[in-house]
């Protein structure tokens, strides 16, 4: 296992104390020595990896960092399977905007990480190509749906990983394997490339070990992007400018929804935890009020398997992916590949989209969620007219057990509550690692902030990091 | 809102998607399960609320109309399941004419 953050990699790379190439194999052979434990990557390419760290410029900010991408971010001449049968054979054709940003600044894709197929659920459960285990917590869930990515930076089979989110993918998985998890503002990284689960609501960002780095990789992943026209057009920042700064004086929210009595223990005294160490550093505490907090689980499983229905119909078995065998005609075609090709939870949202989409539904669930998704979004203008960030827990458990199956597809969703408002809303939102006690499991403390506010959400975020060490 | 039941059948065929028995019923109780939740919804008074379609004011965005780079037919048909000749190879859905 490798030890050692971006910053500690590039000090040694630039010192010349190790080569690219080096580097690359180290993490190959932690990968083909641990990986049968974690099962944290689908596939990897060593060969490809060592071409790239051959030509590795060492004077970009990235330069010969290898850096694992979630299997449903594009990555050129390689596979990319969203973790799914029905893209098994898929290699993809062309590189995400995310991947590219990366190579220009030097950095060296390696390593597709597992997930929840096509990004669907929180566990790491849902794969075809088998359950995640957390090595933060072993027999433990990793949480997901970015399982591998969070998983192998945990591990020490990564240096720094990039997810995806849409309604708290990078951020739980973070918080259940004690790393830090940073899900940019909608459209501050362009989603070409990104396989498209619900288009208004993912966006990718880093996993990484600590919040420097995650700030490193920011900077490298933003910008206009012209094959995405939903990528923001502001100017690029120094994401790390701030940190280290000080945050007296600053106003950080606690909404009162979110002390819930069905939040663990071990939760509530994280949080309870973040409160002393941010006013210890010079924060302000102000109670304050999300009034339709308890709405956005339903408004967001409508939106997003709305979306994914419409976006997931592109899997017809003639272009790319699967295709059943001994079909009769091109109705028995689509259905039978979707059929074969698709895990179960796939098809439940696909079907829960549908019927939100079709006619007579419609307005009572589609058109009622996005109503309800402007009064979210409304409840946090509002808050942050009165504070600068809002504090709160990621998900209101730990990781649960690996092999718990006892759990509805509604209990599921229903531990998204506090992930979701940041992608109803396209606000930023970190997860930062609380320290627990010896064998306790890992717990985040999440805060969000205002739109493209990256670079003070960070500040906030090591300065908590900080408090914590 | 009324909340009858989702006819899972019915809501597959129109995703095409084909269902064994056991999973219909199987979705049948999980999705009953989570419309009876989300209809909470309709507690929240909406009146004069504009629908959020997407989380920031981008309206319209479009490009000039000028012929870009693409894939090649190589790379267009390298992930199809059957191709021949540069094509998408699909089963006969035109009937003969006799």
């Amino acid at each position: 296992m490798l030890k050692g953050t971006i910053t500690h990699w590039r000090k040694q790379l630039t010192a010349g104390t190790i080569t690219p190439k080096e580097l690359v194999q180290e993490l190959a052979t932690a990968m083909e020595q641990h990986n049968s434990g974690t099962n944290a990557f689908i596939s990897w390419d060593v060969d490809k990896a060592l071409q790239a760290a051959e030509t590795a410029d060492l004077s970009k900010p990235l330069g010969g960092i290898p850096i694992a991408i979630k299997d449903n971010i594009c990555l050129k001449g390689e596979p990319t399977r969203c973790a799914s049968r029905m893209l098994h054979n898929f290699v993809a054709p062309y590189d995400a905007t995310a991947v590219n940003k990366l190579r220009n600044a030097g950095a060296i894709p390696f390593g597709r990480t597992n997930m929840d197929e096509f990004a669907m659920g929180s566990a790491g459960k849902n794969s075809a190509y088998g359950a995640t285990d957390n090595p933060a917590a072993p027999g433990h869930a990793p949480g997901g749906s970015s399982s591998g990515s969070a998983a192998a930076v945990a591990a020490g089979m990564a240096i720094a990983a990039l997810g995806s989110d849409t309604g708290g993918s990078i951020r739980q998985p973070a918080s259940h394997c004690g790393i830090v998890g940073l899900k940019p503002t909608y459209g501050r990284v362009s989603r070409y490339g990104l396989v498209a689960f619900a288009s208004s609501l993912d966006q990718i960002g880093p996993l990484t070990q600590n919040v420097e780095d995650a700030a490193l990789l920011l900077n490298s992943l933003c910008g206009h992007d012209e094959h995405d026209s939903t990528s923001s057009t502001l100017a690029t920042e120094d994401f790390s400018a701030e940190l280290g700064h000080s945050i007296k004086g600053v106003r950080i929210g606690l909404p009162k929804e979110y002390l819930s009595s069905g939040n663990d223990a071990a939760v509530t005294n994280a949080l309870q935890q973040a409160i002393t160490k941010l006013t210890e550093a010079g924060a302000e505490i102000v109670e304050i009020s999300l009034p339709h907090a308890e709405a956005v689980v339903a408004a967001y499983y409508i939106i997003a398997c709305a979306e994914a229905s419409s976006n997931l119909s592109r899997f017809d078995g003639i272009r790319y992916g699967y295709r059943a065998e001994n079909t009769n005609g091109l109705d028995e075609l689509y259905s039978r590949s979707r059929a074969e090709g698709f895990g179960s939870e796939v098809k439940r949202r696909i079907i829960l989209g549908t019927y939100v989409l079709s006619s007579g539904f419609y307005d009572a669930y589609y058109a009622k969620a996005q109503k309800v998704r402007a009064l979210v979004a409304q409840d946090f203008a509002e808050a942050f007219r009165k504070v600068d960030f809002i504090l709160g827990p990621v998900a209101p458990t730990a990781a649960p057990q690996l092999h718990n199956s006892g759990m509805s597809p509604l209990q599921v969703y229903l531990s998204d509550i506090y992930t979701i408002p940041a992608n109803l809303a396209g606000l930023p939102g970190i997860s930062v690692p609380c320290p627990q006690p010896q064998g306790g499991l890992p717990i985040g403390i999440q805060l969000l902030g205002r739109h493209y506010a990256e670079t003070a959400l960070l500040r906030v975020a090591s300065a908590l990091e900080q408090a914590f060490a | 809102m009324d909340t009858p039941g989702i006819d899972v059948a019915y809501i597959a065929r129109l995703a095409k998607i084909e269902l064994t028995e056991e999973e219909t019923a199987k979705f049948s109780d999980d999705l009953n399960q989570v419309l009876e939740y989300v209809a909470q919804l309709e507690k929240w008074d909406t009146d004069n609320i504009e629908p959020m379609y997407h989380p920031l004011p981008i309206y319209d965005a479009v490009r000039k109309d000028e012929p870009g780079q693409s894939l090649s037919n190589d790379e267009a048909v390298q992930n199809a399941p059957a191709a021949q000749e540069g094509q998408f190879r699909v089963p006969k859905v035109v009937e003969s004419a006799h």
